[in-house]
């Protein structure tokens, strides 16, 4: 494979760079990331098998977090009237508290908790004599300061060990408060492997305790809930925005800008549209199952993937009026984009990326690239699952591995009253004849070229190996890598916090993200890096006026 | 407005934290791992905290921050985490080869009970530790003291590490605590000036505020060596530069190795930073330089210049015990008013050095150990200051209440600075004071009347 930029032609061969990146490793360790390391073979129907969703190496220097982060950090973070208690010690509250760039505006009812930290603190006498007490004045507390609609509790790694019974306290506190929903997530850091672990305990709580308590009808027509989207940098903002240009209406998104009252209506909503896979897939499928809302992907990054997610829904809806109203919104919005990615694109065309983001970017984001002429050379997740890389269809050869099979499914059932089957089984089958799918993921692999790399859970040491051997024109993945990529002169773009950029999703967003990888592939500074008597070393010294 | 739901009535809490002043101790004892050289910090816990931790200090420093974990699952979190060290501990010396691995602890190791030493003599039983390379270990549970008594647990077992050879060294240990990179070069530069060899331990300076040359060292050039670490039970005397961050390790030092110490305040500001230059005089039984007395000169010059901008100035403080005993002195030192006080971190001792250090000052002080952000908030809105200084996460107190504030401390997440400038020192003091005069003649250019606007000020 060769991939060439203007200044460099880089040459290598998938297999050699995966046996360099394994050949420093203990036959062990080596063993298991070798299945953790694919080579795309990009195939029409099929893709190699990876290993994904396992638990990490110790002493790895692996990027991933942990489940609280994943439900706390990630899923029920961005709800701005719900208070967000973290039962345990300081740190996992301080450590969450506003590092997720989660923006939101608190609305004409003012309830907004997003900027402040709630703890029990625990200390050395609650892990001795249990911190039951301690929580459930912690919880009283913060009713009678606040008033909030509900409370929700997440428990860290020492409350499962010492056998704090969270979900009894906060059922009593619910019961003696009347007017406030007060529950519990059992989201302790060692459960799974990683954050993922964390999003399917946050799915399934809030499908428990807060989904479908709200029946009353919400005005307007086409009703969508947007699955998965967190509203980083503002992204899910310019979202609505183009949504209500469409007349398309959200009544909840999870969890972006959320309220209580969104989760509690969600399930009156016609369409779910899924942007992060992995974090919310539960919360889709339990929705259909129960109240009878089909799911579809989509994805908003990339000028181009929103005109086809909007399309999408239209298509779904199938009223011509929203029809026409998407192509005009779509055909008032690209000019605008046309401009700045035209220009951009002369000095990033060919250039090269690498991604290794979280669970779902380092998949949507190639379509971002690729309108800037710009390549991925190799893609990972930290905590993505076989579907995310590999595609849904292999969902039911999932084997559950004894870390992740204590990690609670919910059975859920049609919902006795309330299911209401969105479209005819006709309707649907005239859609999928026309090409439409649901519930249907292909994946990261089916999107790279043949030859990539697709690596799961990357580590620090293959993180600087990748970059030295294949010399990408930047680097994409969060805080901890940043700044070691940088130090060899690659310029590194965050794509969990956008480095305080964004937004990146819609199309401001692309034309956001355009002008920041310009400015980054062409920044001054990293010409910078060697002072000219480095340059030159040999030259003997000389006075200068000789 | 940000913190739109904070009363101003204040309700006593007895449970519940809101926006800590303080965080958990294993940050601390990365940082001070940080501050070896060739040490790699090694959290033994889930993965989640060190993840969280390196977040925190990067997000800080902007610079890489390495550190690896045992990464526990549910089944080691039951049955012990004895085999997830032993496998780090092979991954890391093949993979990353530090010569020091630093290990702290987590509340998830701490409450299954793991025996760090007991795991490290089966690593040296397996085999697992090259010739030549370290192992140390502290605990640092979370439901314990805060950050800062994770940094003095490490630095603890720094001192630990000290293999006496017998023949003094003539240097002094330097205990610098928990400041920063840039703190810890200014005391060596102040060290050096005054003529003394010290050995200075941590030190992360050129760890944490290195160079951009398109080469990425993990293990930086800075650092305390472990050379050095070894010798420090060789020292003629030990200078503990805060009773929080620092006073363990010197009296360790001196208990097992007859090496005495003294605990001296952090030297922020005029008079802790006189006690410091003496203290090294006097231990060292040297003769202060020139070149110290004028630097110190230039400092009382700035106060004298322009003492009615600080004079009567109430001023809001939260932040970490020892850093806040000797900022509250220097401000007191200056006329102005430090009236609310808070640290997360807990210690009875606190509140009684603010008490003494604030008696002469004239009006009512509000001190608090274990407090958190949400309390100061409320005393501010009952009583107002005219500054706050404090870290990143006091800017949403600052916008509400429109207060000049100073980002002082750690975290700070939204400016630079504190990893090139010092702030200890009377350089260190010139800067701190430069930048308060800053905010408030910035308020007064602001918020004058058009008639009233001056040019010199």
């Amino acid at each position: 494979m060769v991939t060439k930029s203007k200044n460099k032609t880089v040459q290598w061969e998938p297999a050699d760079i995966k046996a360099e990146l394994l050949k420093k490793y203990p036959p062990k360790v080596a063993r298991k990331r070798a299945k953790q390391i694919m080579i795309n073979e990009a195939l029409e129907n099929e893709t190699p098998e990876i290993t994904a969703n396992v638990r990490t190496t110790p002493g790895i220097i692996t990027m991933r977090g942990c489940t609280y982060a994943g439900c706390k950090g990630v899923i029920m973070g961005p709800t701005r009237d719900i208070v967000n208690l973290v039962h345990g010690p300081v740190g996992c509250s301080f450590y969450a508290w506003l590092t997720r760039r989660n923006q939101t505006s608190a609305g004409p009812d003012g309830a907004n908790y997003m900027n402040y930290c709630f703890t029990t603190d625990m200390q050395e006498q609650d892990i001795i004599f249990g911190g039951e007490k301690k929580l459930e004045a912690a919880i009283q507390e913060a009713y009678d300061l606040l008033h909030p609609k509900s409370i929700g509790v997440f428990a860290t790694c020492p409350v499962g060990l010492i056998g704090d019974d969270i979900h009894t306290v906060t059922a009593n506190m619910k019961k003696k408060f009347g007017d406030c929903n007060v529950f519990a997530f059992s989201c302790e850091g060692y459960k799974g492997v990683s954050q993922s672990a964390g999003h399917h305990i946050a799915n399934n709580q809030i499908f428990k305790h807060v989904m479908g308590q709200n029946d009353e009808e919400k005005p307007g027509k086409y009703k969508i809930n947007l699955l998965g989207e967190y509203n980083i940098g503002g992204d899910g903002f310019e979202i609505d925005r183009i949504f209500k240009k469409c007349g398309i209406n959200c009544i909840a998104t999870f969890s972006g800008n959320s309220t209580y009252d969104q989760f509690a209506s969600a399930h009156t909503a016609d369409l779910n549209l899924v942007m992060c896979h992995r974090s919310i897939n539960y919360v889709a499928d339990m929705l259909e199952t129960k109240f009878g809302i089909p799911w579809i992907k989509i994805n908003f990054i990339g000028a181009k993937a929103t005109a086809k997610s909007l399309r999408k829904i239209s298509k779904y809806f199938g009223d011509q009026e929203l029809i026409d109203k998407v192509e005009a919104v779509i055909a008032e919005e690209m000019p605008a984009v046309d401009v700045v990615q035209a220009d951009v694109r002369s000095r990033t065309e060919g250039k090269t990326a690498m991604m290794f983001v979280g669970g779902s970017r380092a998949h949507h984001y190639q379509e971002l690239f690729g309108e800037m002429g710009m390549k991925t050379i190799s893609a990972g997740y930290e905590f993505a699952h076989r579907d995310d890389y590999e595609g849904r269809q292999v969902i039911p050869n999932l084997k559950l591995d004894a870390d992740s099979r204590n990690i609670e499914q919910l059975d859920i059932e049609k919902d006795e009253t309330r299911y209401n089957p969105r479209k005819s089984s006709a309707e649907l089958e005239a859609l999928e004849e026309a090409g439409y799918k649901f519930k249907h993921y292909d994946g990261l692999a089916h999107d790279m070229d043949k030859g990539t790399l697709i690596i799961d859970d990357l580590n620090q040491y293959e993180a600087e190996k990748l970059v030295e051997i294949m010399k990408p024109d930047i680097f994409c993945a969060g805080i901890k890598e940043k700044f070691s990529i940088q130090k060899l002169g690659v310029p590194m773009k965050q794509l969990h916090s956008y480095d305080s950029g964004g937004p990146y999703a819609g199309f401001k967003g692309a034309v956001n993200f355009y002008n920041e990888i310009d400015r980054l592939v062409g920044s001054r500074v990293w010409s910078y890096m060697q002072a000219p008597w480095q340059k030159n070393p040999q030259l003997s010294a000389t006075y200068g006026w000789e | 407005m940000l913190l739109r739901h904070t009363p101003k009535e204040v309700m006593e809490r007895k449970a519940l934290t809101i926006n800590p002043a303080k965080t958990c101790q294993p940050i601390g004892a990365m940082y001070a791992s940080l501050g070896i050289h060739g040490c790699l910090p090694h959290s033994h816990g889930s993965q989640g905290c060190c993840a969280y931790h390196r977040s925190a200090l990067t997000r800080h420093y902007k610079e890489p921050v390495s550190a690896s974990t045992s990464s526990f699952t549910e089944g080691a979190s039951v049955f012990g985490g004895q085999s997830n060290m032993l496998q780090a501990i092979n991954n890391i010396f093949s993979v990353y080869n530090p010569d020091v691995i630093a290990i702290h602890t987590t509340c998830l190791s701490e409450t299954i009970g793991d025996d760090l030493p007991q795991i490290k003599k089966k690593a040296e039983r397996d085999g697992l530790i090259p010739e030549g390379k370290y192992l140390i270990s502290a605990s640092t549970p979370s439901y314990a003291g805060s950050h800062v008594t994770g940094f003095s647990n490490m630095v603890k077992a720094m001192a630990d590490m000290a293999e006496p050879a017998g023949k003094k060294n003539g240097k002094i240990n330097i205990i610098p605590g928990w400041v920063e990179p840039s703190d810890m070069e200014e005391i060596k530069r102040l060290a050096k000036m005054v003529g003394v060899k010290i050995i200075m331990f941590p030190d992360t300076s050129g760890v944490l505020n290195g160079p951009l040359s398109g080469e990425y060292k993990m293990f930086p050039d800075g650092g305390t060596t472990i050379e050095e670490l070894l010798s420090t039970g060789d020292s003629i005397g030990t200078l503990a530069l805060g009773e929080w961050c620092s006073a363990d390790a010197a009296r360790l030092l001196d208990k097992k190795h007859k090496v005495p110490c003294s605990v001296l305040d952090m030297p922020f500001g005029l008079k802790a930073t006189d006690r410091f230059i003496d203290a090294m005089r006097t231990v060292a039984g040297v003769n202060v330089p020139d070149e110290v007395s004028v630097e110190r000169g230039q400092l009382v010059d700035l106060i004298s210049d322009m003492h009615q901008y600080f004079y009567k100035k109430k001023v809001a403080l939260a932040g970490d015990p020892d850093q806040l005993i000797a900022m509250t002195e220097f401000l007191v030192s200056i006329d102005m008013c430090p009236v609310h006080i808070v640290t997360g971190t807990p210690g009875k001792k606190f509140e009684k050095r603010i008490r003494e250090i604030t008696s002469g000052m004239g009006c009512e002080v509000n001190v608090k150990a274990k407090g958190d952000l949400f309390l100061l908030h409320q005393w501010i809105k009952n009583e107002p200051v005219d500054l706050l200084l404090c870290n990143s996460y006091g800017k949403y107190i600052a916008r509400d209440e429109d207060i000049p504030f100073v980002r002082w401390g750690f975290p700070i997440l939204d400016r630079q600075g504190h990893q090139y400038f010092p702030t200890v020192g009377y350089k260190g003091g010139l800067r701190m004071l430069e930048r308060i005069l800053g905010v408030l003649l910035d308020r007064q250019d602001r918020d004058s009347s058009e008639e009233k606007f001056e040019l010199v000020l």
